[in-house]
Order: C-alpha cells, then structure tokens, then sequence
C-alpha cells in the first residue's frame, strides 16, 4: 500500500471528501500508510472504520483518532485539533486518539499557506478551525442519519453526548462504534450546522494534552528513537565556515574506527556512516579535511554591526509611510533617539536535528519531526532525483523547534537524504544525526538586526513623529519564499514595527537589507523578536522623555485598537501597575504586542543586587487570542515563551569571530534555566473571535518588557541584546 | 567487550566498547530509548539516569565505570517517589515538547527520594541542570512541590 497507487491530481477536495465517504474509499483513505508501522496496524486491528474525511476515523471500538495535519512540537497542536473536531463529533476525549497525517498537500495544506502542508506563523489553530470543525460535524451528522435509520426515528429527535446516542422517546442507546458500518455507506453531508459557541463541550475547556502521558514515561517516541532493522547512523562534518568547500579529505583514520561502515563525500561536507551513534562520532572526530573557504563567509559579526551602523544613516526602502516623520521631527519640541543592536540567535531545541531516510531507486521514505513537509517532500526528491510523489513523510513528535525545522532549503532532510543517496541508494535506512555542536554552529540563525529610532514630541508631550530604519539580513530573499518579498521588503524583517497599532501621526519604518554569508532563518516570533524590543523599549524612552506614565502613555495611543489596549489594561491591572515607583532595587516594565493576530501584553518585575544581577520576579501577562480553544495549553505557551523571550533576552547571542562561530553548545550559548524562571501569571480575555496562534506571540513582549524594568529599577536604558550586567545608577 | 551491571534491576551484561558513554550503551545497545541526547557534555540533562539511586548525566558516563553498578533508566524509574513525580507531571500537564522529560523526572525522583519535602532553593540546586527549552520550569517547580505533598499524605 502507498500513496504511488492513488492519483488525487484531478480529484477536487470536495470530490474526494464525497468518495472517501462512500464504502469503497476506505480502503483508498486507510491505504495511506499514516505515520509509522506500528500505528497503521493498530488501525487495522480495530475493524474497518468510519472514514468520512482526510481528518477523523471512528473505529467499531468507538475510538476517535483524528488525523493531525500539523507538526505537534510542544505547542499542543496535537490536542487543540482533536479538541475542535472532536467537540464538533460530540466525541468522548478519553476516546480520542491523534495521529500525524502524511505528506499530502492536496489534503492537508495549511490554508494560511495556501497549497502547502506544513506547520508555522502560529497558524495551526486558526487555519483548521473551520476546516476541523466541519469535518468533526459531518461525521456526526452521518452517525446520526446511521442511528436515525436503523430505529426508524428523526434524527432531530436524537441527542449525543460523549460519543453515545440517545433517543429519550423510545429510550434507545448506541455508541458511535456500534454506527460505523451504517454511516460508512451514507453519502457526505455537503453542508453542515456548526454549533453556537455555548453549547461547546470541549473548547474552553482543560481538556488534558493526548500527548502528555507518553511524554512523562517516556515513551514518546521522536526521530531520535527510530530503530530499524539494519539502520545504520550518520554524522556529516560540515565546513567550520560558512560557504566553504570540501577541497580534499583523508578517510583512514575514520575508517579504521571499528563500526564505522562508509566515508562519503556530500554537497555539505563528509559523512561518517557507522553501525551505531558512538563508531559515528568517533570517525567523525578522526576525520581530517582540508577545506576551500575561498568564497567563505570571513567576517566577524563585530564587523557586520559596523556596517549595519553605518548602512543606517544612508537611504533606505519604505517599509511603511504615514504622513511626514521627518518634517514632524524637524518642527518637534523636543526629540529622543536611540539605536539598538540584535545579535544572532541559535533555536537550540533540545532534539538537535535529525531524520532517518529510507532510499531506493523509486521510493524515498522519511521520519522526521517534520514542519515543511511539501517543501522538504520537493528538496528531498530533487536531491534523490525521483518525483515529489515518490517522497513519502512520517511525521513524528519533535523535540521543540522554534522554527528551526520549517526551512526553505530543507538543510537536514537534503543533507539525510544525499548521504542514503551516496550511501548507494540501497534501501539502507539511515539516520542522520546532529550534536549540538552542529547545531549550535550550523547556521540558520535568527538575523543580526541593527534598528535606529528617532520620536518628536510636541510642546505637550504629545508623541508626534516617529522615524526607524532596520538594517538586517532578510530571510526569504534567494529562497523559495522570495516571492513574499514586495518591492525590495521582506515583511519579516520589518513586523512588528511597520504594523505597529500605535496611533502616531508621522510614521516611517525603513529597511536596508543586507548580505552575508551566514544563513538566517525565522525564530520563534519571526520579526517581533527584534522589532517588538525596539518598538517597546523606545516607546519607553519616550514616555519618560515625555514625563508620562509608560503605560498611560502606552494606553492612550491605542485608543482606537480595542483589543490591543485591553491586553494592555488587563495586564497591567492584574500587575497591579501603579506610577509609584518600586522599593529600591527593583523596577517594572511593560510591554504589548501583536503578532499573527494574537494580542500580548505583559509587566515584568524585576531586583537588581548591588552587584549589578538580574533576576527576574515577576511576569504578568494578558493574551487574545479569540476563541480560548484550550485555556492550559494557553497559559502553557504564554509561561513557555516568556521563559524562552528572556532567557535570549538575557543570554542569547552567537558570534562570530574571523566567519567562525564562538559558541558550541549551551555553556556558550546560555539558554535559560530552573533558577531563573520567574513566576508567571497568564491571563486570558474572553473572547468568541475566531481562533488564532498562541506558540509564538507570548516571546515578543518579554525581552521589551524586562528592560523596561531594568530600567525602572536602575535608570540604565538597554540599547542592545543580550542585556549585559545591569548596575543600579 | 563485555560490561556487566544491573539495568533497571535485571543483571545485564552489554558487549560495547567500554569508553562508549552510557547514554548511548543504553539507547543503541539495550534498545532502552526513553534516555535523550541532548548536548553530550553534562550540559543539559536530557539524558539523567540514576546510578546508585544518583541522578546522573548519562552522556559523559563510560559504559565502564557502571560496572557491578546499578542503573536505572526511565523505562525502569519504580517507587513512591517516581509515582508521585509521574502523577504530578500528567495532573499538571508539564510537558510541551516533551523531549526533555525524561531527564527532568528522573532528576526530580532523585529529589525526592533524597529530600521528601524540597523547597523552592533545593529544586533549583537540583533542576538547574536539566534544561527546557520549552520553558516548562514553573510548572516543574509546582509539581515537585505537589509530588512532595501526595508522598506526605
């Protein structure tokens, strides 16, 4: 069974939900190998089920598995979709099971990405709300019409609760499970009632995560655990600079490691292929190679910031234009300016990257905690040189990502699959390993960034004029997502400040785009990991300029964006935020942020000691997100990216010195620990808007937030990141 | 060459090369994979076992120096203490990613095991070597404490 033998190309989705309802398509829609061996025959085994759609199966055992077309990465993806198909089904949650669709962009393509599957920008919640939704009330409206005709009654005298099916008057009962062979032969509903939010069942609710229990005992199984007969593991020695060549290498000592099975050459570097991850790794360290770096990346990031400093001051691109920033600040009262400096930052999540490849002449299988998959499914096949359709992905549970595995040129799916190819395309499975030190210095870095701000200020304080240029990398430029670059700007360098919702009369946002030769890539919050420090910790700088309230200040240029100011107000009342300034030593701040349509607000408190530390206190945060699909999946993502937004706050920087990268694994590159986790609080607003992301918006403020407080506490303004040690003035 | 210990209480004996780190003796040997690897320095702790009842940091452990020793891995993790730890962690949905679970809990089983009533000071000496990245430590924090308090019971 595969996905070779079925052609969808001219078969419309709506076609294809039609026969995959029909009796005859079950074979068609459980022929799809969906995520691994072991799950596949579980389907099997439990009789022929209910497949009315791409996305929910109803089993004679009256369990709901609900295929996820998205990557569950930590951000309980897994669970808020089953949540709101389920909800939809009037399904039993301790019934439902998820399972990972497979690489099929003509069924699971993300609609926020168009015709591509894959999973980012926070979009998996607000992509498949309705998609989800429809699907989980079709099924029950089959069931229904099953259980309506076998008693011979309306099926508007029916009810459902938890998967079983009442009729009061004749005082019948059924389960779903019972239902299957009877709604498998229903046609599909072609539309379909969804309920009114008050009669949700599950969404809003703490429905526990479906993940949670294997992920306590261990049992989860990532990339890192695929075993299979023969399998053998791969490291790759990639050039110590980037865009360097291998020139030549000597294989003898590497291959006189005992395990070590094959030496090959790949477009990346050498390979060390071995019987298992130690022979690997001590082949790897015996490799020697003499690389090319002519047309390698030699500078030091010291120098690429001097530049960037200098690149602000000439002309640059609009990225936004209302009325005239510079007139205004020429006529202001009084001006502030600022300039701030973002170094590159590593993902770091703790599954370093890998991915286990199966490779023949016609067939190129591949298990990874895959994000791209119609991306990765086209870059393996043209490394492979076999069709799209020849690439089949299982997706698996990743250990964290932070967008690192969501990337245009696929790195470590190309580079799993040129070593299977070089490995002789033999049907070997082969995984490809990374370090950490691979992936600390492998590139794919969130952009250094360079951001250069003026405001005016009327004779009333009143904030007239605000001009910024960014100076960075763009990360979509020269790749396949070039195409979302308009007129010289890549929206993703300028978020966050060139949709800034502050009402200011005079407002520019400029961009010069640089080039390096240091990959970039988008990092958990994409543009407002930079644009939002900027924006907030200047729209500080004003405020007190200003001799106002930072967050009065705050609040009355937000008059007219009602759900951003009441984030604002909801966090800060819940901080208790007053003028009164904290005892000494200690300082709050706030910050507020949109991003992929999420409202974010938080106050940060932080004490300074004498020596100059840092700890933070305190976060208060306030989220709106719409509809609240799953309130502790919520505060979960909100306590997560706060801990994530200032730990690179505080630590995070990669550098380079002479195109070498100086850190190598987290004793360079410091992420945030237990002990530095401050208490946080997450509030959620209320809302029947529709649904949207919640794995990334709650970073932006937190890094903002907490130099606004170190400020409070220390009268010292913080122009650039990491936070070096700040000591009370 | 052959290293005899005790695995999650059964005598085992595994033919490996002795300066093989006991992270990957037990994920690629003993087919054991609930063990991650995560930095391979001691750096992280995704990848804590207990040795002697210890947490360890099982990626800079040779194979050798576990001889005649006791390990014990996620997959073998027994006892008042772990039951708490794993009760806690489900009641309190700790993990997102997940991938460092592992290593977090057999940490805070060793805590407890060695200290039944934990503060916040004695969780932090204890756990600050397990990194999330998910930042999941808050609820960490709450659930050693809520583990501390059904073990009183």
């Amino acid at each position: 069974m595969s996905t070779d033998s079925v052609d969808l190309k001219h078969t419309s989705r709506r076609d294809f939900l039609k026969t995959a309802g029909s009796v005859s398509a079950l074979a068609l829609t459980i022929g799809f190998e969906w995520g691994g061996t072991t799950r596949r025959a579980l389907a099997m085994a439990s009789g022929t089920p209910f497949a009315p759609n791409a996305f929910v199966r109803v089993g004679t055992d009256d369990t709901v598995t609900v295929i996820a077309k998205h990557l569950e990465m930590g951000q309980g993806s897994y669970t808020g979709i089953a949540t709101v198909l389920a909800d939809e089904l009037d399904a039993d949650w301790s019934l439902v099971r998820v399972e990972s669709a497979p690489a099929d962009a003509k069924r699971y393509a993300n609609l926020a990405f168009g015709t591509m599957q894959g999973t980012g920008g926070s979009s998996a919640m607000a992509n498949s709300w309705t998609q989800l939704r429809e699907a989980g009330a079709k099924a029950r409206a089959m069931l229904l019409t099953a259980a309506s005709h076998e008693w011979g009654v309306p099926v508007a005298e029916l009810t459902v609760d938890k998967g079983v099916v009442h009729h009061t008057g004749s005082k019948r009962q059924t389960t779903y499970g019972a239902l299957v062979t009877q709604a498998s032969a229903l046609p599909v509903p072609d539309t379909v009632q969804l309920k009114e939010p008050k009669d949700f069942t599950l969404i809003g609710r703490h429905s526990p995560r479906v993940d949670v229990p294997a992920k306590v005992n261990g049992t989860a199984q990532f990339t890192l655990d695929v075993v299979m007969p023969g399998m053998l593991v791969a490291l790759l020695e990639r050039p110590p600079l980037f865009g360097a060549t291998v020139k030549s290498f000597d294989p003898t000592a590497a291959a006189a490691v005992p395990g070590v099975v094959k030496v090959v050459q790949v477009p990346r570097g050498v390979a060390i292929i071995a019987k298992n991850f130690w022979a690997a790794k001590q082949g790897r360290d015996a490799l020697v190679v003499d690389w090319d770096d002519t047309h390698a990346e030699k500078r030091s990031s010291a120098d690429l910031m001097s530049e960037y400093r200098r690149l602000a001051d000439q002309p640059a691109l609009p990225a936004r234009r209302d009325g005239d920033a510079a007139a205004a600040l020429h006529g202001a009262a009084r001006t502030v300016s600022a300039s701030y400096e973002f170094p590159y930052l590593a993902h770091a999540p703790m599954e370093p990257l890998d991915a286990v490849v199966k490779l023949t002449a016609t067939r190129c299988e591949i298990w990874a905690g895959d994000q791209f998959q119609t991306v990765d499914q086209a870059n393996a096949a043209r490394t492979a040189g076999l069709d799209p359709q020849q690439v089949s992905i299982h997706t698996l549970y990743a250990g964290g990502s932070f967008g690192r595995r969501a990337n245009a040129g696929s790195d470590y799916i190309v580079e799993a699959v040129s070593i299977a190819k070089a490995h002789g395309a033999d049907g070997t499975p082969i995984k490809l390993q990374w370090t950490r030190e691979d992936d600390i210095r492998g590139g794919l870095y969130r952009p250094m960034y360079f951001h250069k701000l003026e405001a005016g200020l009327d004779a009333q304080g009143e904030l007239t004029a605000w001009r910024q240029v960014i100076v960075g990398q763009s990360i979509m430029a020269d790749t396949i997502m070039a195409g979302m670059v308009k007129d010289g700007i890549d929206p993703t360098s300028v978020e966050g400040a060139s949709t800034m919702a502050y009402a200011i009369p005079n407002l520019s946002v400029d961009l010069s785009t640089t080039k390096t030769g240091v990959p970039v890539l988008w990092w958990r919050v994409v543009g407002s990991s930079h644009t939002t420090f900027a924006v907030e910790t200047f729209m500080d700088e004003v405020a007190h300029a200003a001799g106002a309230d930072p967050y009065g200040f705050r609040r009355k240029l937000l008059e007219h964006h009602p759900r951003m100011k009441a984030v604002l107000e909801m966090a800060a009342e819940k901080a208790g935020w007053s003028s009164e300034p904290l005892p000494k030593g200690r300082g709050r701040g706030i910050a507020v942020a949109e991003a992929f349509k999420t409202y974010v607000a938080q106050v940060v408190e932080v004490s300074v000691d004498d020596a100059g530390k840092v700890k933070v206190e305190r976060v208060v945060c306030a989220v709106d997100c719409g509809t609240p699909i799953n309130p502790d999946v919520i505060t979960a993502q909100m306590e997560g990216g706060i801990g994530f937004g200032l730990g690179a706050a505080l630590y995070g920087a990669i550098t380079l010195k002479d195109g070498r990268v100086q850190q190598n694994n987290f004793d360079g590159y410091r992420v945030l620990r237990m002990n530095e986790m401050p208490k946080v609080e997450v509030h959620i607003v209320p809302s029947t808007e529709a649904p949207t992301g919640v794995g990334e918006p709650g970073v932006a403020p937190a890094g903002p937030a907490l130099a606004n407080a170190i400020f409070a506490a220390t009268g010292k303004r913080i122009h650039g990141l990491p936070i070096p040690a700040a000591k009370p003035a | 060459m052959a290293t005899s210990f005790v695995l999650n209480g059964a005598p085992t004996t595994l033919d490996a090369d002795p300066s093989m780190p006991l992270l990957w003796a037990v994920r690629e040997v003993a087919a054991l994979p609930g063990t991650k690897f995560g930095c391979g320095m001691a750096l992280c702790g995704a990848c804590t076992v207990h040795l002697e009842g210890q947490a360890i940091r099982s990626c800079v452990t040779p194979l050798s120096a576990v001889a005649g020793k006791h390990v014990t891995t996620i997959e073998g993790l027994q006892g008042k203490a772990a039951k708490a730890v794993q009760a806690a962690w489900t009641q309190l949905q700790v993990p997102q990613c997940g991938y460092c679970q592992s290593g977090q809990v057999m940490s805070a089983a060793a805590l407890l095991t060695q200290n039944a009533m934990p503060t916040d000071a004695d969780i932090d000496a204890a756990m600050s070597g397990n990194i999330c990245r998910c930042a999941t430590y808050s609820r960490i924090r709450a659930a050693i404490h809520t583990a501390a308090q059904s073990m009183k019971a």
